[in-house]
């Protein structure tokens, strides 16, 4: 077995008078900067009335502001090499640029510009609804499986608004914002005290300390939302709920659990993260081996943290998700068995220290990967921070990992019970014509 | 607490600030690499790029066929051949990776197969092991192969249930008919029938180093990873060469051919023309024309049906490569009810750029992103080894990417409009369009230059 190398990565902190947290991290081994900015507020926080509002905001806040015209941001990213985007979570919403570092500076003029003074318009607005509307499109109403289980599962886990409504948002819905929910929803979550800004890459520490007080000092501090507790207890039986998909060609099933919340320890739920591995990482993992390869029960089938793949990407409460895709000849229940049977499998003795050894290497190995490409590195200590307040986790995640014993797998294992989960069961259903929501 | 309003939100005191200059340019340092061809015909491309403590890995095989069969048993073998061998079985390959970090996959189209992965790098020689096991001693046993028949099967009925799989499908009939090349993705009906002698029979004709090329990029020593190749891979041998792709026909301009999809709520606009590959001295122009129409966020196309007119979320027009050529494809997904008016922007777009050439602003602002991308995306092992494969598939190597930035530096604004003026003329195109055709045929017909059902 191999060591797990442990790299190091340079981690400064600074925090400015108006509240804005800034996290440093240089890394010259490229000429590239990242820059990102989390704003804590994601889907989870948007008013009822008002689903797929914390994204549509977030593309309005590319449209312009007080130095900006409508298109500047892009053009000014773009013409200095660079590339950027954003993204809403359940609980933040983050932008990023990345760029030649000769280009940092700008960097921090266009993200300062937007989070002092956004330029929100009818115009820009109206506009920006057709292009979610399309994404929406793109991405769920014209495709088989659309939203699956991101949209799909959480409803039926889920009771509350915040915890079980879409986050991409019902068209009308989206047609119904207005302006002044905009400018209320950025006076509430948009002040500087709300947000952390990364900096990684190549800078040298004091020089981009100082061009960040250049350009956030005037942002004027606001009051800080006191951030809602979200919590509500966990199922107290199974509740299955089937889904018809008319362009879906095979079955599909999503089962979804409650994760432990990550502030009551980040072991608790770094042996989901484990446990996600012994499941579904490689053929020799348990349910690969078990449903895809040796009884052919599935086409494919995985397991993971969070909605949307990375670790520890959501505060409490957060979901552990078995997906599997079938042929149609295998009945749905079956499926379900089978994984149910491995589980108590683990559940009662755990992975072998062998099996153990090679799914934390290869976990430690993917993260190293993933964070070799520098955004997404600036992305995960931004976010480490924001929900957190812990970018180190970007470096002491895989030690923590190399830690975990067998028990603690076998544990979390045991904690996914079949009388507190959600079953989504999504079945190929002819129709005549697919349907505009 | 009453809020702002969005006019007092979007004011200071202060006013509007200007914009900061650029600080001084940082010239990427060109990293230590060996670039060699061994005895066995293959091409070895390792670079040392130490900031994480893995390794990379692509070996790209050309993996030409004609026959009808060729598409079946090739995805047939690219879905087996890392699934057992004479030492191991498909758990045992799949632990030895683990056990380092490892991963390696497999995967074919009408030119490469393709083995890529990657791991810690102190488990290179592990990586390498089980890659020329494969390589030497696939087993393809007999319920290994019917397995994975049987899940291609269910993926292709899955794949073609997705709207950009029907489209690509459809322009590559579009542009090529009956060519191998359009045949990216096998019929169910041809994979029923690949047996475990056919696959066999396809690994020992074309599973071979002859014009291969195998790129390590990652936190190695060059000389030593080529030399650990050359003594794991040295059984690796083949009378014969890889077997090359046939020559694509050059694409011609025409009608669009509207194909229909049932309960389609989107449409796919998918438009391809004639383009000159990475070698061709017209090449760097083109790149910046082509960033100038729709090739990235700030271009005319974006502009107009995206941030203008809300016809689309996404749009992008590319360069497709392939061993000897290379084509342009303009791909937007719309709303059934936008789909007819974003095609007439498109067309207008494309002759705008023939008649209103790109001025010096935008030769520039393109330029600059070429260069910042291609740096931004060779900073990562992945993406380094990734540019690098592919450039080696068509005879480039690492001093192509490292002398590009000067290339596009000497582009001048003159070369720009010739290359848009030859190559984006609206006539030049052809394609697809994918939708509810019932809702399209009107106004399509009524546009004309689309072929209706």
């Amino acid at each position: 077995m191999s060591r797990i190398p442990s790299p190091t990565v340079e981690l400064h902190r600074e925090t400015l008078s108006n509240g804005l947290r800034v996290v440093l991290s240089p890394d010259q081994s490229a000429p590239v900067v990242a820059v990102g900015v989390h704003y804590d507020v994601g889907f989870r926080s948007e008013p009822e009335g008002r689903t797929g509002f914390a994204h549509l905001f977030e593309h309005l806040m590319f449209q312009g502001s007080e130095s900006l015209e409508k298109l500047a941001h892009f053009r000014y990213v773009q013409s200095s090499g660079g590339s950027f985007n954003g993204s809403t979570h359940p609980d933040y919403t983050n932008y990023f640029e990345v760029l030649p570092s000769a280009a940092l500076e700008r960097a921090l003029f266009l993200e300062a510009d937007r989070m002092r003074a956004p330029r929100i318009t009818a115009e820009n607005l109206r506009n920006q609804v057709d292009v979610v509307k399309e994404e929406i499109r793109l991405n769920v109403l014209n495709r088989p499986y659309g939203g699956f289980p991101w949209i799909t599962l959480p409803p039926v886990l889920y009771d509350t608004f915040p915890n079980a409504h879409n986050g991409y948002g019902d068209f009308s819905e989206l047609e119904a914002a207005t302006v002044d929910d905009c400018a209320a929803f950025f006076d509430a979550y948009y002040a500087p005290g709300n947000a952390v800004i990364t900096i990684c890459g190549d800078f040298q520490v004091d020089a981009a300390i100082e061009l960040v007080h250049r350009h956030f000092d005037d942002v004027p501090g606001r009051p800080v939302p006191v951030r809602p507790s979200f919590a509500e207890p966990p199922p107290d039986r199974e509740r299955r709920h089937d889904q018809p998909d008319p362009l879906a060609p095979l079955p599909a099933l999503a089962i979804g659990y409650r994760l432990p919340d990550p502030t009551a320890g980040f072991d608790g739920y770094l042996a989901y993260e484990m446990l996600a591995a012994v499941l579904s990482d490689g053929d020799s993992s348990r349910l690969e081996q078990r449903l895809v390869h040796t009884d052919a029960l599935a086409t494919d089938i995985g397991a993971r943290c969070g909605l949307f793949g990375a670790p520890l990407d959501a505060r409490d409460p957060d979901t552990f998700t078995i997906t599997a895709v079938h042929p149609s000849t295998v009945d749905v229940n079956r499926v379900i068995e089978a994984t149910d049977e491995e589980i108590a499998r683990l559940a009662a003795d755990g992975p072998d220290s062998d099996e153990l050894a090679r799914i934390t290497a290869r976990w430690a190995a993917t993260l190293f990967r993933e964070h070799d490409r520098l955004v997404s590195r600036t992305m995960a200590i931004g976010a480490f921070e924001l929900l957190h307040g812990r970018a180190e986790l970007v470096t002491e995640l895989p030690v923590m990992v190399a830690a975990m014993g067998a028990e603690q797998i076998a544990n979390a294992a045991a904690a996914l019970r079949p009388d507190s989960r959600a079953v989504l069961i999504v079945q190929p259903a002819p129709s005549a014509a697919g349907q505009e929501a | 607490m009453r809020h702002r309003s969005a006019e007092q939100i979007g004011r200071t005191e202060l006013g509007p600030r200007p914009l900061p200059p650029l600080g001084p340019p940082r010239i990427p340092i060109a990293p230590s690499a060996v670039d060699t061809v061994l005895d066995s015909g293959l091409r070895v491309i390792a670079v040392r790029r130490p900031a994480v403590p893995m390794v990379e890995l692509h070996l790209e095989i050309p993996f030409g066929g004609t026959q009808r069969t060729h598409p079946a048993r090739a995805e047939v073998l690219a879905m087996t051949l890392l699934r057992g061998t004479q030492r191991r079985d498909r758990f045992d390959i799949d632990k030895v990776l683990a056990a380092v970090g490892g991963d390696l996959s497999a995967g074919v189209d009408p030119e490469h197969l393709s083995v890529s992965g990657s791991a810690l790098a102190s488990g290179l020689d592990v990586v390498l092991d089980v890659l020329g096991d494969a390589l030497t001693s696939a087993s393809y046993a007999t319920a290994e192969v019917a397995r994975e028949r049987d899940r291609l099967v269910e993926r292709l009925t899955m794949n073609r249930s997705q709207p950009q799989v029907i489209a690509r499908e459809a322009l590559q009939r579009r542009r090529y008919g009956d060519h191998p090349f359009a045949r990216e993705w096998p019929e169910a009906d041809d994979v029923a029938g690949v047996t475990p002698a056919a696959v066999r029979a396809l690994h020992r004709r074309s599973v071979v180093p002859g014009g291969a090329v195998l790129v390590m990029v990652g936190d190695i020593v060059p000389a030593s990873a080529v030399e650990a190749v050359a003594t794991v891979l040295a059984d690796w041998r083949s009378d014969h060469p890889a077997v090359e792709l046939t020559a694509l026909p050059e694409l011609t301009g025409g009608d669009l051919q509207l194909v229909h999809r049932e309960g389609a709520v989107q449409s796919q606009l998918r438009l391809s023309a004639q383009a000159v590959s990475r070698n061709h001295e017209r090449y760097p122009a083109l790149q910046v024309a082509n960033l100038v129409f729709g090739g990235y966020f700030s271009s005319r196309w974006v502009e107009n049906i995206r941030e203008d007119k809300g016809y689309t979320y996404a749009a992008h027009c590319g360069f497709e490569f392939t061993r000897h050529g290379a084509t342009l494809i303009a791909e937007a997904d719309t709303a059934s009810e936008a789909t007819a008016a974003a095609l007439l922007e498109t067309r207008y777009e494309l002759g705008r750029l023939v008649v209103v050439p790109p001025d010096d602003s935008e030769v520039d602002s393109a330029r600059q992103y070429a260069i910042g991308s291609l740096t931004i995306a060779t900073s990562s092992q992945r993406g380094l080894a990734g540019h690098l494969a592919t450039l080696a598939t068509l005879g480039l190597n690492l001093d192509w990417l490292l002398t590009h930035t000067s290339r596009l530096q000497a582009v001048t604004t003159g070369q720009v409009a010739e290359a848009a003026a030859e190559f984006f003329a609206p006539t030049r195109f052809t394609g697809v369009v994918v939708g509810d055709g019932k809702r399209l045929a009107d106004p399509l017909a009524a546009l004309g230059g689309v072929e209706l059902p």
